[in-house]
């Protein structure tokens, strides 16, 4: 209303505004330049570059004192790394570990948001979906503690209700790590099946299909990208961790563990453990890139 | 429902009680375990006091480390917003020579280990001769919070029928008139559940963290404080209390999510 009282203000603001944006609409290169600087120098200069530059470390060496880096490239790190069995163990076993985490997480999260999303009446649904969200805002160190104190043996909780416990190792690792990262499984899977038609299950169940065939040929493959894309959360997650191993794992040593033990002591021998992580997880994601499942994340 | 059985969702049922039970469980004894008199971890518990709470709610370190949290989280999550809604309008309203590395870009920071970018940042940082501190720590937060606001917004994007903008065009409103009338509206509930999630997500972010804040004491983050106390057994109990005012406080942006994204609640989006 403004534009009728002062109209010459009023115009000039316009104007403007408009002019800029008879600009903008006639060059549409601009329009996605101004709005790709951002995010593509923050993410391609800031961040990818840090990779890169982790990367060249990984090729550099400590000084025969220790205390400094010279920056000449060589293998020697990457040489250490295969030929030190010790590496080659706990590169396999966080993968294993990480395999584990990612199969037990499917097996206990599908059911559970098939439940939710397909079974449970719609008020309850609301309640079970933010039973399952709450467990992944409350404090991951807390959540790892508190593991520590059920599992240990002897004297952990489990121990003394239930008079026996695995104790901190190997297989305590596996079950802290599945237990922290559920949600992280559950909530795509559960997204998933929230998108898919209850009309598919009853056509397939009225094509003659019994549920644990419906379950497996239809709910399973749809499943599949959001599936995918909760294990990329589980897997990685169980690739990097240091510190939910150290608290259950005993003597257990993981890549995390490795790499943050030699961070400060030999940079470039951690950047080279790190490597494998990455690649592992790049080669992940260039593989399921065409599952649509990084959408789903 | 007709495609099931009673015995087959009575299992359900039972697997979906005996996960939460799981879940819950070790929330549960921290939750309990704030209450009990005696200061160790040790079960069962031996009396029930608030004298934890009360302490906590005193205790400088917590509430400054509180403070620096809530700190990084706030500005970490406005650049997110920035930076994941000006990404997602990209690639989704355009078609560029390099679309698609950027959209694995930006997946990147959360699909790669926490050690990984931790540590990356770490040494970049040293290396350009930036001190560790709070602009260090909200840089390296905001790079892994953008995927969240990023995925919700394309999310959104793509349910958008391109007609309303058109229609907004056609009676005249120019390209900030129709973002401002017409395509914020329909985004903010979506940008609300993104920021949201980022801000949960930098919260509660200890590795990243470790290996990109400053060494000072009065720049420790909530997650941090929890870190340095837990390996004290005298502060314990009041680290179980920290953790379970934290999670109580987590209901609310957890429902207001969940009311937000309706039906299609994913974890970092969609």
């Amino acid at each position: 209303m403004t534009a009728v009282t002062n109209p010459p203000a009023a115009a000039r603001a316009g104007g403007f505004r408009r002019r800029l944006s008879r600009f903008l609409d006639a060059r549409p290169r601009v329009r996605l330049a101004a709005l790709l600087t951002g995010p593509a120098v923050w993410l391609v200069v800031l961040y990818v570059g840090s990779l890169i530059a982790l990367f060249l470390t990984s090729f550099y060496q400590l000084n025969e004192d220790g205390t400094g880096i010279i920056k000449k490239l060589g293998l020697t790190n990457y040489h250490e790394l295969i030929d030190k069995s010790v590496y080659r163990t706990v590169a396999l076993r966080t993968i294993k570990v990480a395999v584990a985490v990612t199969l037990i997480d499917i097996v206990l999260a599908l059911p559970i948001a098939f439940f939710i999303a397909k079974l449970a009446k719609p008020k309850a649904r609301a309640l079970l979906i933010t039973m399952v969200l709450v467990p992944l805002w409350g404090s991951y160190l807390v959540k790892a503690f508190a593991w520590r104190a059920l599992i240990g043996s002897p004297g952990g909780v489990i121990d003394k209700t239930v008079g026996a416990s695995p104790g901190y190792g190997m297989p305590a690792v596996v079950i802290v790590l599945s237990y922290l990262w559920l949600p992280y499984m559950i909530v795509p899977i559960y997204a998933g099946l929230d998108r898919l038609p209850d009309s598919l299950l009853e056509a397939s169940n009225d094509l003659g299909a019994g549920f644990w065939t419906t379950f497996r040929s239809v709910v399973v493959p749809m499943l599949l990208p959001a599936i995918v894309a909760g294990s990329v959360f589980t897997f990685s997650l169980s690739l990097g961790d240091y510190i939910a191993v150290q608290l259950v794992g005993g003597s257990t040593q993981m890549i995390g563990t490795v790499v943050y033990d030699n961070f400060a002591s030999n940079l470039p021998f951690a950047a080279a453990f790190a490597t494998v992580p990455v690649l592992v997880m790049v080669l992940y994601l260039l593989g399921i890139r065409r599952t649509g499942a990084l959408e789903n994340l | 429902m007709t495609y099931t059985n009673r015995a087959t969702r009575a299992g359900f049922r039972v697997w979906t009680l005996l996960v939460l039970v799981f879940l819950w469980l070790p929330l549960v004894i921290v939750a309990v375990l704030s209450f009990n008199t005696s200061a160790s971890l040790a079960w069962p518990p031996s009396g029930f006091t608030f004298h934890w709470w009360g302490k906590a709610l005193h205790n400088d370190g917590a509430r400054s480390a509180l403070e620096m949290s809530l700190k990084t989280a706030s500005i970490a999550t406005v650049i997110a917003l920035v930076l994941g809604t000006a990404a997602s309008f990209a690639v989704q309203r355009f078609k560029f020579f390099g679309r698609e590395p950027l959209s694995l870009m930006i997946v990147l920071p959360i699909a790669l280990p926490g050690i990984v970018t931790g540590v990356a940042l770490n040494s970049a940082f040293r290396e350009v001769g930036v001190s560790l501190g709070l602009m260090t720590l909200v840089i390296a937060h905001a790079t892994f919070c953008v995927v969240v606001v990023y995925n919700n917004v394309l999310a959104r994007l793509r349910r958008l029928s391109p007609n309303l903008e058109e229609a907004s065009a056609d009676l005249g409103a120019d390209t900030f008139q129709t973002f401002i009338h017409v395509t914020l509206p329909l985004l903010w509930s979506a940008l609300l559940a993104g920021g949201l999630l980022a801000f949960g997500l930098s919260f509660d972010e200890i590795v990243v963290t470790t290996f990109t804040n400053g060494a000072g004491n009065d720049l420790q983050t909530l997650p941090q404080w929890i870190l340095s106390n837990l390996s004290r057994g005298d502060q314990q109990p009041i680290v179980n209390v920290t953790a379970t005012a934290v999670m109580i406080f987590s209901l609310v942006p957890v429902w207001a999510a969940q009311r937000l994204t309706g039906k299609q609640g994913g974890l970092a989006g969609r």
